[in-house]
């Protein structure tokens, strides 16, 4: 610091620098010293950060790797511990589900409790897109909680159709079936498909055409009834709904019942098995199970 | 001391040397590690570049700003693997240009939506998001399932995606178009698409609409592989608790 040059402005009473540029001069206003040693205190911490975290690269010979600092951090050792403790904690009922039969689940309350709170919430993360948070369904997906059920409603079938979904073709075990598409595989008159169209409504108890309703009949004893049953009340082992309950998957117009019986649906549902864990599915076939819809063995065989 | 940058403030020269070291260290330590970045890419089993039909999918995702409101990396936090599955791998977006990780999340982590939902399930969503989860604000986009989608800039876009080192081979750039429109058509004869991307290429009518492929076939095909090319069990989570 040449301290002899100290040259201070007339009008500030600030120090120059010194420097004169056509008897212009530059005043000196250095940084205030907090913020000096605040700067000074960040590199340092740089420094112990590349000390004690993973930072600085080198090679080893064969290939580039960065040193793993003193306390050799690996945010994913991080998370496969806190996910294994996780497990740990909940390992005892875990286990205890997966091994437990359905029946001993429902009889046990405490497992009962733990498995409708998992199930619940697996519910809302995964399911609650198509068949909605409180599993109402929608348009296309199926209510859940009443007892009209298209593959069956007792815990053992609701558990199969989460694991294996419903036409998903990448599960080798999926439910599936294929509704034939009347209309536009030509396998129909549009005609016998409005008829059809009628019986159909006729059996749902909806207003039509007693006329064109009788002649659907024939149609449908023919077409129909090897998956809808010759009454109309369906087949579970297909999956075929039945028609005649006031219950509709994709609505009970005359148009979108054409429409049904001209292009066929299939709907499709994931099957879960690589997505969730066993007990996971478990969970949520309780959950399912016990949403007011589910059916007792007993009940089942006597439909 | 005082004086000493008067060097600097007299001549030119010297400055414009100063001025360019300081930002070269800046732009060192930016840069140089984008050359290592190879190494820093756990190698997996499964990653293959996107199909034809899945990239024009991708385009109409970048091109809608479906990235402003969805991530696509699932954090290595317990939480974000208890919701949304396995975190991302670097590997899972190699071949992502641009890389589509984002931190803004209004809408969920898509990065393994593929195989969460049913084509069907997609057709509706994206029509009209209200139909099936009531309270969504994702806006709807109806017209994608009207809009022809554009292909004759698809070889190209491949092109330019095996510059950036996507490994297409000279086939694949080719056949761009035919195995665009193989994908979308379960009728056609997809032999030759499989042969090039994998057996486990997903051949259908995403959009349900028949042969004619429309934007919406494209991002569904897109949407519906996120995530499912690596089998996570082997190199994440199960790999270091068994270590
Ligand atoms: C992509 C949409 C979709 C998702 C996600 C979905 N489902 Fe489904 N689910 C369906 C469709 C569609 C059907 C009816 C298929 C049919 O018509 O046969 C169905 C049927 C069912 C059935 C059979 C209903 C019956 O009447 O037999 C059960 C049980 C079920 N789902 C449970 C679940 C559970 C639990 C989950 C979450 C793990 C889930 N679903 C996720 C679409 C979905
Ligand atoms: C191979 C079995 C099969 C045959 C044959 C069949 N169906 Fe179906 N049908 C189904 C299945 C399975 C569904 C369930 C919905 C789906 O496809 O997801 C269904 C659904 C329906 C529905 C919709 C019900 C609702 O709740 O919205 C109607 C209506 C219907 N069928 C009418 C007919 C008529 C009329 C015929 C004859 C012309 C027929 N089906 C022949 C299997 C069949
Ligand atoms: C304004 C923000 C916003 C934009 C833009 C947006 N989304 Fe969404 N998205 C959401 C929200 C919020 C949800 C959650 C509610 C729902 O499922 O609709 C969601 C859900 C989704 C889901 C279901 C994810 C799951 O796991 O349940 C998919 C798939 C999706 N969006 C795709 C897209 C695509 C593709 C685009 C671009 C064409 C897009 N989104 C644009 C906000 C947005």
């Amino acid at each position: 610091m040449s301290s002899e040059h100290k040259d201070v402005d007339q009008h500030s009473g600030t120090e120059t620098t010194g420097h004169e540029w056509d008897g212009i001069k530059e005043l000196n206003t250095p940084l205030p010293k907090w913020w000096l040693y605040t700067f000074y205190v960040t590199v340092v911490w740089a420094l112990g950060y590349f000390i004690v975290f993973p930072a600085i690269p080198y090679f080893d010979g064969s290939k580039w790797d960065a040193t793993g600092g003193v306390i050799n951090y690996d945010q994913r050792a991080v998370v496969a511990e806190a996910v294994e403790e996780n497990e740990a904690r909940l390992k005892p009922y875990t286990e205890a589900i997966v091994k437990a039969s359905f029946q001993e689940i429902l009889a046990d309350q405490e497992l009962m409790d733990v498995a409708y709170a998992g199930g619940s919430i697996a519910f809302k993360e995964n399911c609650a897109g198509c068949h909605g948070t409180g599993a109402q369904g929608f348009v296309a997906f199926p209510n859940l909680n009443d007892d009209d059920w298209l593959w069956g409603g007792t815990i053992e079938d609701i558990h199969q159709t989460i694991t294996h979904g419903i036409r998903w073709e990448q599960d080798y075990d999926t439910r599936y079936s294929q509704m034939p598409s009347f209309g536009s595989d030509e396998i129909l008159e549009k005609e016998d498909i409005k008829d059809v169209t009628q019986y159909v409504m006729q059996l749902g108890g909806l207003d039509h055409s007693a006329e064109a309703a009788a002649r659907g009949a024939t149609v449908f004893e023919e077409q129909c009834s090897v998956c809808h049953a010759a009454d109309g009340k369906g087949d579970k082992t297909q999956g075929a709904p039945n028609l005649t309950d006031a219950i509709w998957l994709f609505g009970s117009d005359r148009e979108t019942i054409y429409e049904t019986i001209y292009y066929a649906r299939n709907s499709v549902m994931p099957a879960w098995k690589e997505r969730l864990d066993e007990a996971t599915i478990k969970k949520l076939a309780v959950y399912v199970y016990s949403l007011g819809g589910g059916v007792e063995p007993s009940d089942a065989a006597a439909r | 001391m005082q004086m000493s940058h008067a060097i600097f403030e007299r001549n030119s020269i010297i400055l414009l040397i100063g001025v360019l070291i300081t930002v070269a260290i800046g732009g060192i330590v930016e840069i140089v590690p984008l050359f290592l970045i190879k190494n820093t890419i756990e190698r997996v089993e499964g990653m293959r570049p996107y199909t034809p039909l899945e990239l024009a999918g991708r385009q109409i995702y970048l091109r809608e700003g479906c990235y402003t409101c969805h991530s696509q990396m699932i954090r290595s936090l317990r939480s974000e693997v208890d919701r949304y599955g396995h975190y991302s791998l670097a590997a899972e977006s190699m071949y992502d240009h641009p890389f589509q990780w984002g931190s803004k999340r209004t809408g969920p982590d898509l990065a393994r939506v593929g195989g969460k939902y049913s084509d069907e399930w997609h057709q509706v969503h994206m029509k009209n998001p209200r139909n099936v989860v009531p309270n969504s604000i994702m806006p709807g986009y109806a017209f994608l399932s009207e809009e022809v989608l554009e292909t004759e800039e698809i070889k190209d876009l491949i092109k330019a995606h095996r510059m950036t080192g996507v490994p297409y081979d000279d086939e694949m750039v080719e056949n761009a178009l035919a195995d665009l429109k193989a994908q979308a058509n379960p009728d056609s004869d997809y032999d030759d698409l499989l042969n090039r991307y994998g057996e486990k290429v997903s051949v259908r009518d995403f959009a349900g609409d028949g042969p004619k492929v429309t934007e919406l076939d494209a991002l569904i095909a897109y949407l519906q592989m996120l995530g499912t090319l690596v089998d996570t069990d082997v190199y994440g989570i199960e790999a270091k608790l068994q270590q």
